[in-house]
């Protein structure tokens, strides 16, 4: 495994993520599991961005357009030392907190505002187009819920994204196939996505989301992808890392229960432990 | 001789004025630069204009993500679409991320006459002036047009601005137009009645004023360009002075202008307010200028309604 340390350290994100919600009792833990590993990789790996170059020009730009996923955002972002977990933790949906349950970019780190959704892949065209405008060498990534792409707005933005062949530009579809209601596909019928993306002019890249060296090779590909954005079709897992949670549309925005909390939490222990003695 | 330059493109002549020196300017359109009276910037700056197509969602998040970027984007549709369908956009993208973006309505209010309520905008000063952090511009003429945009320019907030689609006579002169950001224009000062207007409601308030002059009544006449923040220190000032008031916009009845002067001036200073506006209603068919004496926004119908106020 090529990034073996990272998923080591992807299960201490994982209880991070538990953590906070347990401490503001609210949150959208299912789709947070399913995200972690493209948005660890983004921030741990491939995006050029630091607590020191946070208004760099130069900087890579990330959306996380499926906004309600924000406690894995609040991990990773504290984990890169944008932000601080015990603050978090304290505050999180507290009277006043900055530490809500969507992107608030009061915070650092945080480019835009989101929650509705279909909003962050027309920002981040904006995004790509200002650097093509300035000919600055950032690229621009965001991530979607399978579930957001009923939005039309993602599709106005996915034309538009080809039209002016912004390879700067790379959207991760957490595809997940639940929704608040069931699957992706009771409630609004998507597949092929392949298909879908590829007609509007995009490069598509499927790979299984619950793989790092897979999501890793796909960021490589976007990047070397010239004339077209990419999208990365994340196969995931909702709720991925614990069997009390997996593939459970109810998760989408349940808190543990004291038991539950307990049985995740070894979950998470025994995965680490099994990714420490894995080749 | 009568202006035939519609505000429109007096925002695109002071943006190419600009243009050239601020590469940061960048203008937006959804289909729309010919109403918008911007074919002339896309032609001088392509690397500045930016077609979205018709997809007025996209036309301002885009412009939301050219702006956190650093850039200035001036994004323009008609002001009935750019206020509803891209409602969203404007509140949670614009507002709420505190980005710079200069939402365009163009051809606002009822320019667009017998197309219909799909393409009236009678609810875009309501609809922009309720989100936190928006600023909403209604300017009366060209000239005053001019110095907003120039104004407008130099700051790092959004807001909306609306433009009617047809010339409108003008108000002030290019040596002579009294300009203070987000403060009225004091355009005619008497005792008897306060006559509040914006955008092309300001020339019939005005000429109004005259009428009741010849009837001894003596209005004061605000043009009242910035509808939020509003100018509540001058409006009150004058209202203080003044028996009545009346508010004159090209809008419906709720939330707009008059609902703005009478919330300000029955919490600070009592006095009878008449909301001039169109209708809670589908308007009648007909030209904006038919349509206008239709309901009464003319300078005899702002007359005869401040003088029964008195």
């Amino acid at each position: 495994m090529i990034n073996r340390d990272l998923y080591i350290h992807s299960w201490d994100l994982r209880q991070d993520v538990l953590d906070i919600v347990m401490a503001g009792g609210g949150g959208h833990i299912g789709g947070d599991m399913s995200l972690l590993f493209p948005l660890m990789l983004l921030y741990e790996k491939h995006m050029r961005v630091s607590p020191e170059t946070a208004k760099d020009p130069n900087r890579d730009r990330f959306v996380l357009s499926k906004g309600h996923s924000m406690e894995a955002y609040y991990a990773v972002l504290a984990d890169c030392g944008f932000l601080d977990l015990q603050d978090i933790k304290a505050r999180f949906n507290q009277l006043g907190s900055p530490y809500i349950g969507h992107p608030h970019n009061v915070l650092p780190g945080i480019e835009m505002n989101s929650g509705s959704l279909g909003h962050g892949l027309p920002v981040s065209v904006g995004m790509a187009l200002a650097g093509k405008m300035d000919r600055r060498d950032y690229r621009v990534y965001t991530i979607l819920g399978d579930g957001e792409l009923a939005e039309g707005s993602v599709w106005e933005a996915a034309m538009a994204a080809s039209q002016y062949g912004l390879d700067n530009l790379c959207a991760v579809v957490d595809r997940n196939r639940l929704q608040i209601s069931g699957t992706t596909e009771d409630v609004m019928h998507q597949d092929s996505l392949e298909d879908r993306w590829a007609a509007f002019g995009w490069n598509v890249v499927s790979v299984d989301g619950n793989n790092l060296d897979a999501l890793d090779a796909a960021f490589e590909i976007a990047k070397t992808t010239k004339d077209r954005p990419t999208v990365i079709l994340s196969n995931s897992t909702k709720g991925y890392g614990s069997p009390v949670m997996e593939n459970k549309a109810g998760w989408h925005h349940k808190v543990p229960t004291a038991e539950e909390y307990e049985a995740i939490k070894a979950d998470f222990a025994k995965g680490k432990e099994a990714a420490i003695h894995a080749q | 001789m009568p202006n035939k330059i519609p505000n429109r493109q007096a925002i695109c002549e002071t943006l190419m004025a600009h243009a050239k020196t601020d590469r940061d300017i960048v203008v937006l359109c959804s289909d729309s630069r010919g109403s918008a009276s911007m074919t002339p910037f896309f032609n001088a700056y392509p690397e500045q204009s930016v077609e979205v197509g018709i997809a007025e969602q996209d036309l301002i998040g885009i412009a939301a993500g050219l702006a956190s970027c650093g850039k200035k984007p001036f994004a323009f549709s008609p002001a009935s679409f750019v206020s509803t369908r891209s409602y969203e956009q404007c509140k949670v993208d614009v507002a709420y991320s505190n980005t710079n973006v200069k939402i365009v309505g163009i051809s606002g209010g009822v320019s667009y006459g017998a197309l219909g309520m799909s393409h009236h905008s009678a609810q875009d000063i309501a609809a922009m002036s309720a989100i936190p952090n928006m600023r909403v511009y209604l300017p009366s003429d060209r000239h005053q047009t001019k110095h907003l945009i120039e104004a407008l320019l130099q700051d790092t907030q959004g807001a909306y601005i609306r433009v009617g689609r047809n010339p409108v006579e003008d108000i002030y002169t290019e040596e002579n137009c009294p300009f203070e950001m987000d403060k009225a224009t004091v355009l005619r000062e008497g005792g008897d009645v306060l006559l509040v207007a914006c955008g092309e409601m300001v020339r019939p308030a005005l000429d109004a004023a005259g009428l009741l002059a010849e009837k001894g009544i003596q209005a004061t006449v605000l043009d009242m360009y910035c509808v939020k923040p509003l100018d509540t220190q001058t409006l009150l000032r004058y209202a203080e002075k003044c028996k009545a008031v009346v508010s004159v916009e090209e809008h419906a009845p709720t939330g707009g202008l008059g609902s703005m002067v009478a919330q300000a001036v029955s919490e600070h200073c009592p006095r009878r307010v008449k909301c001039l506006s169109l209708p809670d209603a589908p308007v009648v068919t007909g030209t904006s200028a038919q349509v206008f004496e239709y309901y009464h926004l003319t300078p005899t119908g702002i007359a005869a309604s401040a003088e029964a106020l008195l």
